[in-house]
């Protein structure tokens, strides 16, 4: 029965959207709506997790604002998200990058990114 | 015209909308459901449509029902139900197949099936009473409180709401939305939940009592 219920949601997901993960800096763009107009709206940040699966899943990014830590969590396959850029892509030691949240300053936003490892190593 | 189908349900899930909103639906299997008698008013003092849903071995069908469904010229299945409808009111001959298509997106249904056993329950879980204080010095924690007057009446009203047995009852859910309808799978999509539990029969009519558009 639960294959039925993939094969339902199977059209909607978006294939495209696979492709970052937790600890890669992103800019989400978003449609929104103001009467009947439409504009994009970008939220930078790092995404800090991705839960569920299939048509469910989510994730969530993480800004800081102002200094103030922001978070949105996303449908991964909304049509509402126009794309998912990534700005740099990181190494993580974790699933959840919750202990970000602890962290103030300069920390906050601070993850291993994949480039710089790459060179490092070579 | 208003006729019903049998169905199975599947499961909930979410599908985006046409204006993108994330809307809630449950995914039931519903038909093809054959029509295996047609009764009238001259012959069986009323008017109604009997239907079958899931094909059914022969052997497994007992010998006066494999009668019925061959003077009917339909393979055995494993439910009937009728459902009843006015006169002059559709056409439905026997053989015809009743399937999901003729629902559409939008419309409205009612769903009826048995609600999920729940087994001997409080009045708190049953009927939603309030129960007392949990402390202070209280003794009396999911009790149903008074259960009637005085020396009169003399008895506890009938119909008092007390604990017992809880839901595996037969219920309607009216006017509920077609959220889509996928026909070459029989899938009928319906917005937000249906009672019952995954696997269980459902009845999926068309809306008794909805309200006509202005």
């Amino acid at each position: 029965m639960q294959s039925i219920i993939e094969e339902v949601t199977q059209d909607q997901l978006k294939p495209d959207r696979e492709k970052f993960k937790v600890g890669d800096g992103v800019r989400v763009h978003t449609r929104v709506r103001e009467g009947d107009k439409e504009r994009i709206q970008v939220f930078a940040g790092i995404v800090i997790a991705r839960k569920g699966s299939g048509i469910h899943e989510t994730f969530t990014v993480r800004r800081i604002s102002y200094g103030e830590g922001v978070e949105r969590v996303f449908p991964v396959h909304s049509p509402n998200i126009e794309k998912v850029e990534v700005d740099r892509e990181s190494v993580t030691m974790r699933a959840r990058m919750y202990y970000l949240r602890d962290r103030i300053g300069k920390k906050a936003t601070k993850v291993k990114e994949k480039r710089l490892l790459e060179t490092a190593g070579a | 015209m208003s006729f019903t189908l049998i169905g199975t349900k599947i499961g909930m899930t979410q599908i985006y909308d046409g204006e993108n909103r994330l809307v809630p639906v449950t995914v039931v299997q519903a038909g093809p459901c054959p029509v295996v008698q047609v009764k009238n008013g001259e012959s069986d003092g009323y008017n109604a449509v009997q239907i079958g849903f899931k094909e059914q071995k022969e052997h497994r069908v007992n010998k006066p029902q494999i009668g019925h469904f061959k003077k009917a010229g339909v393979a055995p299945h494993h439910q009937l139900r009728e459902f009843r409808v006015n006169e002059g009111e559709g056409e439905f001959n026997v053989g015809d197949v009743l399937d999901v298509s003729k629902f559409e997106e939008g419309q409205k249904v009612d769903v009826i099936g048995t609600t999920k056993g729940r087994g001997f329950q409080g009045v708190m879980k049953r009927w939603n009473f309030g129960g007392g204080p949990a402390s202070h010095g209280s003794m009396t924690h999911r009790r149903g409180g008074s259960y009637g007057m005085c020396q009169w009446p003399g008895e506890v009203m009938k119909g008092k709401k007390m604990p017992g047995h809880m839901g595996n009852k037969n219920r309607t859910t009216q006017n509920l939305v077609v959220a889509k309808v996928i026909a070459e799978k029989n899938l009928i999509l319906i917005k937000g939940s249906v009672h019952g539990s995954k696997g269980g029969t459902v009845y999926i009519r068309t809306a008794k009592k909805t309200r006509k558009a202005k």
